[in-house]
């Protein structure tokens, strides 16, 4: 095994997204705030319904958690589009890492990031808030998996895209509704019932909903039964990354 | 002897149904200096993409240092440097940052005074600091030389190197390839260069429509497909006669003015038919006043042989 290589790759990301922090941790620090602001002033004091908590608390671990899966998911797409638009790919490819070398280094390196941005809106949003820490287990796992299975998406997508074009496309048609549409705004008992099944269906609808109840001990599932369903969608993407990438799926001629 | 690199029964058809490789096969022997010639499209770089994992091949093998590279990918990519024919960067760092990044892809702890030397002897030292977007055409190709280094491989494998480069860099360059050679690396090469080939490589391989025209020695392949010409100079004009043109039959005579030009043909020692040519034209036109020998270089041969293949014996 050559952990040495892996090891050199996951600090290559990670000095990658270090170099550009504006980009890669203030901006969605950013963001997240702006939401927060704007989203609470209208709403106002209300309370969410079906759970005793105050809106505000509801929309933080949503905010915090979409921010870590779209920074999981940016930090792998762009490195692997980049890296074929600048042929770096080549130079992976070459060099005598195995496909579990490489996507180890690649997803820690995502997760990594997301943790960082995670803390750092944590960070930034509890001082306008008094929010409860109920599980710190749930919060990890939840946070951990989900940036995971958020890495593996922009690796696929990554090697997926052609062009920045075809990035852009997954991005504005695939993430950003799944993101948007997990309940991260709104519980999902607020919806009429076909939109609450649809929204089981979400993936993400699991991750956001764990995640919170890590914090507020209360969620729109059952946690333990989301557990298994994130783990096993951890467990597919990390296999069908190590898939694709042993076959050199459109990287490899 | 044994090979460097192995391949055999290459071949590739690209999912475009283009096919680029028609069942080469190549031995690289340890220790060579080895240029991997032909026409643009032969299907050098598609070769030399296998070799470096960075393509598929359709079927074939390909072995280094007597391991197969499908089976033990780890194993012969830690012993091969390739520096492949497109230009490849990482916009993020630093052509230095770059070196030890590479190196420890390699699994190889970056080894500072070497890099430094590679930097030094590959005139990048000055632009180490910078990022590598503001490199020029040549500095990222030497770059690539660079990292195809930085892990000392055994096998060097290098896809038209200088293209790019500057004549004084370039000289450089092949004086640094030369060095590693000697030091016991094996070194394959493509270059459009034919005479600095002729000059360095010991071993040549001409392929053309992904099929290998010859492999041989450099000068096994210069001595029995190289022909020379032999120039005998007259006073006054010539006219060859049919008679004359019967005992010349041997050396397809031709004349230029003044001049009757034979082709000698040399056996594999490399002795020319020298001594029946010029007895042949002494019989049919007496003494001459000159006479010179031009022998035929790399680029003669090239040329004949891309453009009629048929005459390949060896
Ligand atoms: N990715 C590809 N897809 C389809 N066809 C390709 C691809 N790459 C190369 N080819 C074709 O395969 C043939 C061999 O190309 P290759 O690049 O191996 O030639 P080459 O000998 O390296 O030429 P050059 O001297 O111009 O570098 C050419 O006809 C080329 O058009
Ligand atoms: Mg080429």
């Amino acid at each position: 095994m050559n952990w040495y290589g892996c090891y050199t790759l996951f600090t290559r990301e990670v000095r990658r997204f270090l170099n550009v922090n504006m980009q890669t941790i203030v901006a969605p620090a950013l963001t997240a705030v702006m939401y927060l602001i704007v989203f609470s002033y209208a709403m106002g004091d209300r309370q969410v319904p079906g759970m005793e908590v105050d809106y505000f608390n509801f929309l933080i671990p949503g905010l915090v958690m979409m921010a870590m899966l779209q920074n999981a998911f940016a930090n792998t797409s762009s490195s692997i589009m980049v890296g074929k638009l600048m042929n770096v790919q080549i130079i992976l490819m070459m060099a005598p890492l195995s496909a579990l070398e490489l996507i180890v280094a690649f997803l820690s390196a995502a997760v990594v990031r997301a943790v960082i941005v995670g803390v750092v809106l944590l960070l930034v949003l509890v001082p306008f808030t008094h929010i409860p820490i109920g599980n710190i287990g749930f919060i990890l796992f939840y946070g951990i998996c989900g940036s995971i299975i958020m890495g593996a998406m922009g690796l696929i997508g990554g090697m997926w895209s052609k062009t920045f074009d075809d990035m852009a496309l997954l991005n504005n048609f695939i993430i950003m509704p799944l993101t948007f549409l997990s309940g991260v705004f709104y519980s999902v008992k607020q919806l009429p019932e076909m939109w609450q099944s649809v929204n089981h269906w979400n993936p993400f609808f699991y991750l956001i909903d764990g995640f919170r109840f890590g914090f507020l001990g209360v969620g729109d599932t059952d946690p333990y039964k989301a557990m298994s369903i994130v783990l096993i969608a951890t467990l597919i993407s990390i296999a069908a990354c190590l898939k694709l990438w042993s076959l050199g799926w459109r990287l490899k001629e | 002897m044994s090979f460097a690199i192995e391949v055999n029964q290459l071949q590739k058809t690209y999912t475009n149904g283009k096919t680029a490789l028609s069942g080469v096969s190549l031995a690289v022997p340890e220790g060579s200096f080895f240029s991997l010639l032909g026409p643009n499209g032969a299907g050098k770089s598609t070769l030399i993409n296998i070799l470096a994992d960075t393509v598929k091949p359709t079927s074939g093998s390909v072995q280094f240092l007597g391991h197969d590279l499908f089976s033990e990918r780890a194993w012969c990519k830690r012993r091969l440097g390739v520096v492949p024919q497109e230009v490849a960067f990482d916009p993020f760092f630093a052509p230095r940052d770059i070196l030890k990044i590479t190196s420890g892809l390699y699994g190889v702890k970056p080894d500072k005074v070497w890099i430094e030397e590679l930097l030094e002897r590959l005139e990048l030292t000055q632009h180490a600091g910078k990022n590598s977007r503001q490199l020029s055409g040549g500095m990222r190709r030497r770059l690539l030389v660079a990292q195809a280094l930085v892990h000392k491989p055994k096998i060097i494998i290098l896809d038209e190197p200088t293209a790019g480069v500057d004549v004084e860099l370039r000289k450089r360059l092949w004086d640094f390839m030369r060095e590693l050679n000697r030091n016991g690396s094996t070194i394959l090469l493509t270059t459009h260069y034919l005479e600095e080939a002729e000059e360095l490589c010991n071993q040549v391989a001409i392929i053309d429509k992904g099929q290998v025209l010859t492999s041989q020695s450099m000068t096994s392949l210069l001595n029995s497909v190289g022909s020379s010409t032999l120039a005998l100079g007259y006073h006054s004009p010539l006219h060859i006669t049919a008679e004359q043109h019967i005992t010349l039959e041997d050396f397809s005579p031709r004349v230029d003015g003044n001049a009757l030009l034979l082709t000698l043909k040399k056996d594999t020692a490399g002795n020319s038919n020298f001594n029946d040519a010029y007895q042949a034209a002494i019989s049919c036109f007496g003494a001459s006043s000159t006479v010179s020998i031009e022998d035929e270089d790399l680029e003669d041969v090239f040329l004949r042989l891309t453009n009629n293949p048929a005459e390949v014996q060896a």
